[in-house]
């Protein structure tokens, strides 16, 4: 018997019998759920002391007639207010002269980074930690969403608010720890005072905890009735981003040497985009100014046809920030064959259909841009999906582009639920593509995700070293990010790097036509693989370097030349940039000093140097195994430099403003606006005039 | 479509306005028998509708059933019994949502799977939330400890697959629905449920492998 029958006999047999006593009580609970449900199937019948003038009054009579204690009272109103996100203002009240005026205290508001009471305005009563402040209104409002079914305001503006005796009841219970935390006037005889919130005569830091604490009890308070919303709302930010710290200043007499891979990534500066777009600066871990900077178009000169498949060009220029340093810019392109000579596809779609993607920006976007992408593709291309959720499962078998139809309603059909077993969609995923793949092709395996690879991983590593493998099969993975809340970007750039593909974020459609219509062939035909960049600074021109960027991508020196080393790949017509700071020698920009009692020997072998440095480049044909190397020198300056270099440097200066970087001085947001509106070039597509309004953005933000 | 309705004192206060029953007095059988042999899905509607004894009848029909799914789901008994009965207080409202176009098993199959899930989902939650993926992982090590601290082969085995293909071993096996109703109840394709049954193989091989080195 082998294991398979085993485990049948054993599944077979398992189950014991049912226990008869939890049986019926389970049934039992049952049948009183079915008599509930029956009952509660039935529409209300009104009560016959409640007609539609008296109802108002009559609620909060009774309401009030189940509370005998003050305290008891003044913490359900101070609650009733702060969890409804309501208030009522009486006119007569507002006029009364030396009355405080009321606000509105919105707790639904999270995550908004509220300003704190004292910055608002003058008569701003409470703000939680997490509570959002509300302008003064002057009629009554009611967050429908909150608890539609608990208030009634009535609309004649007497400013009553009658509310349901039981939900009231249940708040108050569950914060009874509350007063203090908001004052209120609550009089038994004039029942209409109880909801005029007015200014905490204690201090206002300690109010502010107190509501704070108080916010999150009355989310726990009144979970039952708006569970969903609530659990939506609460979630923890769980974003994670990929980095490491920002290099530092090398000295070229000990450290002549950097090695680092190339990155065509351009998910960092999407990221930045949607933060910025959404008014909040970028968390600084999350900006990675390669990644900034290679999101753009260059016109950078391109490959003779039969030489290597890409160019380098070197341009050295005075840095923007620093009139004593030199920006060197690296510029590398890729060839971009004839698009009707390209190589069939195929291409397997693995898509996240998890709970978390059940948002706007998310599955609807994805569905939207691989419409986008389908247009794209040729007729002898293939196209497969693969979902994973809950549970994975192939929901389109290997199809011809051509057949829209069928690719379409499978696009359409998907949905979103259940948690995310990334890696068995992973390997479902590689499984076929293996079955797509004949000699020939490109094929290559397109995850879209949130990043919320929370289930089916029994351990990170084991993933990034399975894809690793199967990376030596010559099937790519690329990852394309949607959405912001749980966007584990250190979990894509992971992903992306093993899997010899490319890391995009999309937030927007059109950046989905950037990423899959515009830049498809370079995003998905490779034509080089494990490209790496190694710069031999020279000593006598040059005293200190320092590289901006590729932090995450750093190598080893030794690296370069092992062949067995991963590294980032280019696509065709792929543009890279890469831009170094440096220090001549004898520049009073210099960090640090010369040393006293090293001899200087650089210095007399060269008295008059004619390179600023060596630049090696090695990279292997898609589908080899061993390396081809170009080398050139990197002249002392270059005559003229474009519209390209500049837009780039400035993309360089805006990430270390967004990172913080302590190597800018005085160089601020209004000089990187300005150097990167003079140099726009012709800008097709308005992607350059794009991050000019994001530095705006960001220069208004940050406040200075 | 005919509703059976047993008929006393009690169940007055079960007066639906659904036509089909309005005038059923005289022509319903009064016997437990007839219900017992009325099909399952006439027996949803007519319990969806709001008859008492039908959802009692349909309840004492399927609750092993769902108690078996739900034990070879989790492997524990105390586990099994609390899911079957948050299955079963959940089913009156449920009921309202079964549209007849499967057979009820098949979608009670699915009622069960799902609620298994969202059991699992809420516990790896639970501990995710204190320290990430570690914390999961040591959980789940801890699991398999156990399972293997209890000599109990089928325990351990079960621990080490993934929930996917407990899910899929517990209905073809367990339950012995070919993979096509397998399929119907996991929502995925035939061929998704056929790939899982190959992997379940590859990783028993692989576990005996492994246990025979020891």
């Amino acid at each position: 018997m082998d294991e398979f029958d085993k485990l049948r006999v054993g599944l077979k047999s398992a189950p014991p019998a049912a226990d008869a006593a939890a049986k019926a009580a389970t049934l039992a609970r049952a049948m009183e759920n079915f008599d509930r449900a029956q009952e509660t199937a039935k529409p209300a019948r009104p009560m016959s002391d409640r007609s539609a003038r008296t109802g108002i009054l009559t609620g909060v009579r009774a309401m009030l007639s189940k509370f005998s204690t003050r305290p008891m009272l003044t913490a359900t109103a101070s609650v009733l207010a702060i969890s409804v996100g309501l208030v009522v203002v009486l006119p007569a009240l507002r006029q009364a002269p030396g009355m405080p005026e009321p606000v509105v205290v919105d707790v639904a508001k999270e995550k908004t980074g509220a300003p704190r009471a004292e910055d608002a305005a003058p008569d701003a009563v409470v703000a939680g930690g997490t509570a959002g402040l509300a302008p003064k209104v002057d009629e009554t409002r009611a967050d429908a969403t909150i608890a539609p079914a608990e208030m009634a305001v009535s609309p004649d503006g007497s400013g009553a608010v009658m509310a349901d005796t039981p939900a009231a009841t249940a708040i108050g219970e569950s914060s009874a720890t509350l007063q203090g935390a908001v004052s209120s006037e609550p009089q038994n005889s004039a029942a209409t005072d109880m909801l005029i919130v007015t200014p905490a005569p204690i201090g206002r830091a300690k109010s502010e905890a107190d509501v704070g604490y108080a916010a999150s009890t009355v989310y726990q308070g009144t979970a039952s009735t708006t569970e969903a919303e609530a659990a939506q709302r609460a979630e923890p930010n769980t974003e994670a981003f990929a980095s490491a710290e920002v290099n530092p200043v090398k000295i070229v007499a000990e450290d002549p040497v950097s090695t680092f891979s190339i990155d065509v990534d351009t998910a960092s500066y999407a990221v930045v985009r949607s933060s910025l777009a959404s008014g909040s600066l970028p968390p600084a871990e999350a900006v990675r100014i390669e990644e900034m900077v290679n999101y753009f178009p260059y016109d950078y000169p391109a490959p003779a046809a039969d030489g290597a498949p890409f160019r380098p060009t070197v341009s050295v220029i005075q840095t923007p920030w620093n009139k004593d340093t030199r920006l060197v810019h690296i510029a590398i392109q890729g060839r971009l064959p004839a698009l009707a000579d390209r190589p069939s596809l195929n291409l397997v779609f693995l898509i996240d259909t998890s709970g978390s993607m059940d948002e706007p920006n998310k599955l609807p976007l994805l569905q939207q841009s691989f419409r986008l992408l389908l247009g794209q593709l040729h007729p002898e291309d293939q196209v497969a999906i693969v979902t994973y959720a809950g549970s994975a499962g192939e929901v389109l078998a290997p199809t011809p582009a051509n057949d829209r139809a069928k690719i379409l309603s499978a696009l359409d059909r998907l949905a979103a639920g259940g948690s995310t077993a990334g890696q068995e969609g992973l390997q479902q995923a590689y499984q076929v593509a293996e079955g797509m793949k004949t000699k020939g092709e490109v094929t290559r395996i397109l995850l879209a995700t949130d990043g919320d690879f929370n289930v089916g991983i029994s351990d990170p590593e084991e993933l990034t070293k399975y894809i690793a493998e199967k990376r030596e099969t010559g099937t790519y993975l690329s990852v394309l990010g949607f959405g912001r809340g749980n966007l584990d970007d250190a979990t894509m750039q992971a992903l992306a790097q093993n899997g010899n593909g490319q890391a995009a974020y999309i937030d927007t459609l059109s950046e989905a036509q950037k990423v899959l219509v515009d830049q498809l062939t370079g995003a998905l035909f490779p034509i080089a693989n494990d490209v790496k960049i190694q710069i031999e600074f020279n000593p006598t021109a040059i005293a200190e370097y320092r590289l901006i960027g590729y932090e995450t991508r750093a190598l080893a020196r030794e690296d370069f030349n092992n062949d067995t080393v991963d590294a980032g790949e280019i696509g065709a017509g792929h543009q890279v940039t890469a831009l170094y700071e440096v220090t001549p020698v004898g520049s009073p920009a210099l960090h640090s000093d010369p040393l006293r009692y090293q001899t200087n020997g650089a210095a007399t072998l060269e008295a008059e140097p004619s390179e600023l440095g060596f630049l090696k480049l090695r990279w292997k044909e898609p589908g080899a195994t061993t390396s081809q190397l170009m080398e050139q020198p990197i002249p002392l300056a270059t005559a003229q430099t474009g519209d390209d270099v500049r837009f780039a440097a400035a993309i360089a200066g805006f990430g270390q403003l967004l990172g913080g970087s302590k190597y800018l001085g005085n160089w601020g947001w209004a000089d990187a606006v300005a150097l990167a509106s003079g140099a726009k070039g012709t800008d097709t597509f308005g992607y350059r005039a794009e991050a000019v309004q994001l530095m705006r953005l960001g220069q208004s933000l940050s406040g200075n | 479509m005919v509703f059976i309705k047993v008929r006393d004192v009690s169940s007055q206060r079960h007066e639906i306005s659904d036509q089909g029953t309005k005038d059923c007095t005289s022509s319903c059988v009064s016997s437990i028998v007839m219900l017992m042999d009325t099909s399952d899905e006439t027996l949803a509607a007519a319990a969806a509708a709001g008859d008492r004894d039908a959802f009692a009848a349909l309840l004492a029909r399927h609750y092993d059933r769902i108690f078996g799914l739900c034990f070879r789901l989790t492997g524990a008994r105390a586990e099994a019994e609390d899911l079957a009965q948050d299955i079963c207080m959940a089913l009156p409202v449920k009921l309202g949502s079964y549209r007849q176009v499967a057979r009820f098993t098949t979608w009670l199959y699915r009622v069960t799977v799902n609620a298994a899930h969202d059991r699992r989902r809420r516990t790896a939650t639970r501990i995710k939330a204190a320290d990430g993926w570690g914390d999961w992982e040591i959980a789940r090590q801890a699991e398999i400890s156990e399972a293997e601290a209890s000599q109990d082969w089928l325990a351990a085995t079960m621990a080490r697959l993934t929930p996917e293909l407990r899910d899929t071993v517990a209905l073809t096996l367990g339950e012995e629905l070919s993979q096509a109703e397998a399929a119907e109840v996991l929502g995925v394709s035939e061929g998704t449920v056929a790939w899982r049954m190959s992997e379940v193989k590859k990783r028993l091989r692989e576990m005996a492998r492994a246990e025979g080195m020891l």
